[in-house]
């Protein structure tokens, strides 16, 4: 079985590739590039890419899939629809299902729903501890030998240093990332929003932004200690970027991803009391994206990650403080970033394609993908970057709605998602 | 009457021009002399349906909105729900639309949660009243905070207002910062660091011109001394768990209105309470007897100014 994307303009930023090449592909690899005027293979099926982008396929390393548990919000076949509909053929569900992916049985399950929804790749990130209490590690050399790439306890941090540190040098010895998401919940306890003007303002008690950065601050600490790879997820604060900055310049094992909310919004969208825009890290202020835009601009920020995170529409009908915190965001991303990075000048195509393909995929040491080199496995993202459309709730593939960006018009999509070489979306 | 207020709603004064407030304290003193009348009814709302809706107990504000309704001859409901028959499933959006189901011209509200008003304005259709909403605003105390000062100082414009207690979880605080300010007063605000953050002098934005015109005092000396109103906040005895102040009794001793820290204001300084009081915490009992407080003056004046919002919002007619 052969199938030929011809064509097309071939980024592959880890094979430093930004060209005019049709790609061929057999038994769900890559098999060759042809540069445009060499002679069509016999056989194939071809796919027309002519004025389209063909890049790795996208991975997201954070995203919420809700099963096992949580079924009514999302599934990991529904979550997968989504995520091809937004070009992404891989993505790495957080282990806050229920129960908590803390062992082996629940990381194989995922995998395995996944295999049977046949759309996009599941890495599920494993627990770091039991239970994500925050206290006993969990079995993470199981959970790596199951399909386990990271281990994280995401939303719910783990505030014991002592923990943190044990964790880190046991996750060492598997290879796997620690992925932090910083905040020192003595700090945050309560809030529901950025700590600032407009928190005051709304009278909503607020998440300061240095909750973010100690936090940020003692893991690389930890980092530097353990010789421990950390992530630090959707990082949304000035002093975290600059930490992770620094961090960097000294050598320490730190890498980050962004999400397309901290770089589009400000905390000002919550004027309304729309739950839709409440979410944790919290919309930061203008000065905070300012600096995150910079740290995308210098590197600093290595990927873009949706932390897609469903929620069913009663629970966002509630009270602002009562309402669950998270936003839907697979199909949304390509489009934040086409709008807010590529088209305003911020980052190159290349530079895009790499923070949502090769990066993730060297991140997570993700074999074969993220590249499109021939020998990898096809994987494949194809995006028309000039086209223009509007992204609807109403027709997410989702089974939850809530995103802040209904009725957003973008320029730049994916068009189609090739997942080992299989058409799983076509717009 | 002319209505000097066109708004569907009353959310906030944040969102209100300094018109609309002198609008809505100029209504008011109209309906001031109804209820010293012999018969205290004017047939305004007649026909009209308000609803009291509270989430969150309070006697005094529930009682003075019914009472504006009924002066009104408005028909009031008063629907009291626990905020816990809300974690049974219902969400806020199915209590509204049920309420709205029965057809009222106006929904007054209060509830522990800010925001709740702005939400329930999106999909009501009736008029929505803010009684108060979390640690946000609570208009109609601002309204009548303002009428009572208005009454004693006939004008805003240069007025010293000192503000103390929990200014952090304050909606008579935010609600009197917005409006005060927008009229020419300046305010200080006073109390324990934990309670009054440094940024809280960023509440009215350069932006708005009003930058100078809220002071963040280090003591509450500062703050009392030759101000022309004291107003002073009822401390919430549940803040002393969550730390923000060690002990009621030092609250007392450190930021409580005692006679000797009175003397520091002007000679003809009034003296403000949104009640109920902690007697001896956040006010000693003699300076809330004295002749220079007006506790009693904003209760009456609540009433009026209710009547007034009830009616700017639900459009009732003039005769009266
Ligand atoms: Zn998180």
């Amino acid at each position: 079985m052969k199938l030929f994307i011809a064509n097309g303009h071939l980024i592959d930023p880890a094979a430093q590739e930004n060209t005019g090449m049709s790609v061929l592909i057999e038994d769900g690899k890559v098999s060759a590039w042809l540069r445009p005027n060499e002679t069509q293979p016999e056989g194939c099926e071809v796919f027309d890419a002519t004025g389209l982008l063909v890049a790795p396929g996208f991975i997201d390393l954070h995203v919420h899939l809700r099963e096992p548990g949580q079924e009514h919000k999302e599934t990991i076949a529904s979550g997968c629809a989504a995520a091809v509909a937004g070009g992404w053929t891989s993505v790495c569900p957080m282990p806050n299902t229920n129960p908590v992916n803390d062992n082996a049985a629940i990381t194989r399950y995922m995998i395995e729903q996944a295999e049977h929804a046949g759309s996009a790749n599941v890495f599920p990130i494993g627990a770091i501890t039991k239970s994500s209490d925050g206290a006993e590690l969990a079995e993470m050399g199981e959970m790596k030998a199951a399909g386990a790439v990271a281990v994280s306890d995401d939303g719910r941090p783990v505030p014991n240093a002592g923990i943190m540190r044990r964790a880190m040098q046991y996750a060492k010895d598997f290879g796997l990332p620690v992925i932090d998401h910083c905040e020192d919940k003595s700090l945050s306890a309560g809030g529901v929003m950025h700590e600032g003007r407009v928190s005051l303002l709304l009278g909503l008690k607020g998440m300061p932004a240095l909750a973010e950065d100690i936090d940020a601050v003692r893991d690389i600490i930890l980092a530097q200690d353990t010789g421990a790879h950390v992530h630090i997820a959707h990082v949304s604060t000035k002093g975290a970027v600059e930490a992770v900055r620094r961090a960097k310049n000294e050598g320490i094992n730190v890498t980050c991803e962004v999400t397309p909310h901290h770089f589009t919004l400000t905390d000002k969208y919550v004027e309304g009391y729309d739950t839709n825009y409440k979410m944790a890290p919290p919309l930061r202020s203008e000065e905070h994206v300012d600096a995150i835009i910079e740290g995308i601009k210098d590197g600093t920020i290595d990927a873009i990650a949706t932390d897609h995170a469903p929620h069913h529409h009663d629970e966002k009908a509630l009270e602002f403080d009562r309402a669950p915190m998270g936003i839907t965001g697979l199909e949304t991303a390509v489009g934040l970033a086409f709008n807010e990075l590529v088209h305003k000048g911020i980052i190159s195509l290349e530079r895009l394609v790499e923070m949502c393909s090769a990066n993730p995929a060297r991140i997570f040491s993700l074999e074969g993908r993220g590249t499109l080199r021939p020998g990898s496995i096809a994987d494949i993202t194809v995006i028309d970057p000039e086209l223009k459309w509007a992204y609807s709730n109403a027709e997410s593939r989702s089974r939850s709605r809530n995103s802040p960006f209904d009725g957003w018009e973008f320029t730049g999509r994916a068009v189609a998602t090739f997942v080992s070489g299989r058409l799983v979306f076509k717009a | 009457m002319d209505k000097p207020f066109r708004r569907r709603d009353l959310l906030g004064i944040r969102d209100l021009t300094a018109a609309e407030i002198k609008g809505i304290l100029d209504t008011s003193e109209n309906f001031l002399e109804v209820n010293v009348r012999e018969i205290k009814k004017v047939p305004t709302l007649r026909g009209k349906t308000v609803i009291n809706l509270f989430f969150e107990n309070s006697t005094r504000t529930r009682t003075s909105f019914e009472l504006a309704a009924k002066r009104l001859s408005a028909d009031a409901v008063n629907i009291s729900v626990a905020s816990s028959s809300l974690s049974k499933g219902e969400t806020l959006v199915d209590t509204a639309l049920n309420l709205d189901a029965m057809n009222p011209d106006c929904i007054v509200v209060r509830h522990g949660s800010a925001g709740v008003p702005y939400q329930l304005a999106k999909v009501s259709k009736a008029a929505i009243i803010n009684a108060g909403d979390g640690s946000n605003e609570h208009p109609t105390q601002a309204l009548l905070d303002a009428m009572t000062i208005r009454e004693h100082k006939k004008q805003f414009e240069g007025l010293e207002v000192a503000i103390v207690g929990d200014i952090l979880h304050s909606r008579v605080a935010r609600s009197n910062i917005h409006l005060l300010t927008k009229l020419g007063a300046r305010v200080r605000v006073a109390g324990p660091g934990t309670l009054v953050p440094p940024d809280f002098i960023h509440l009215v934005g350069a932006d708005e011109g009003r930058s100078t015109q809220l002071i963040v005092c280090e003591h509450i000396e500062e703050a009392i001394r030759g101000a022309d109103v004291v107003m002073i906040l009822r401390i919430q005895r549940e803040r002393q768990d969550a730390a923000y102040f060690p002990t009621l009794r030092e609250y007392s001793i450190h930021y409580g209105l005692t006679n000797e820290r009175l003397d520091l204001a002007k000679k003809d300084a009034i003296v403000l309470h949104p009640g109920p009081m902690n007697r001896g915490i956040e006010i000693a009992s003699e300076v809330a007897d004295s002749s220079r407080s007006l506790i009693l003056d904003q209760v009456k004046y609540g009433v009026a100014v209710r009547m007034a919002v009830l009616y700017l919002v639900t459009g009732g007619s003039a005769s009266a």
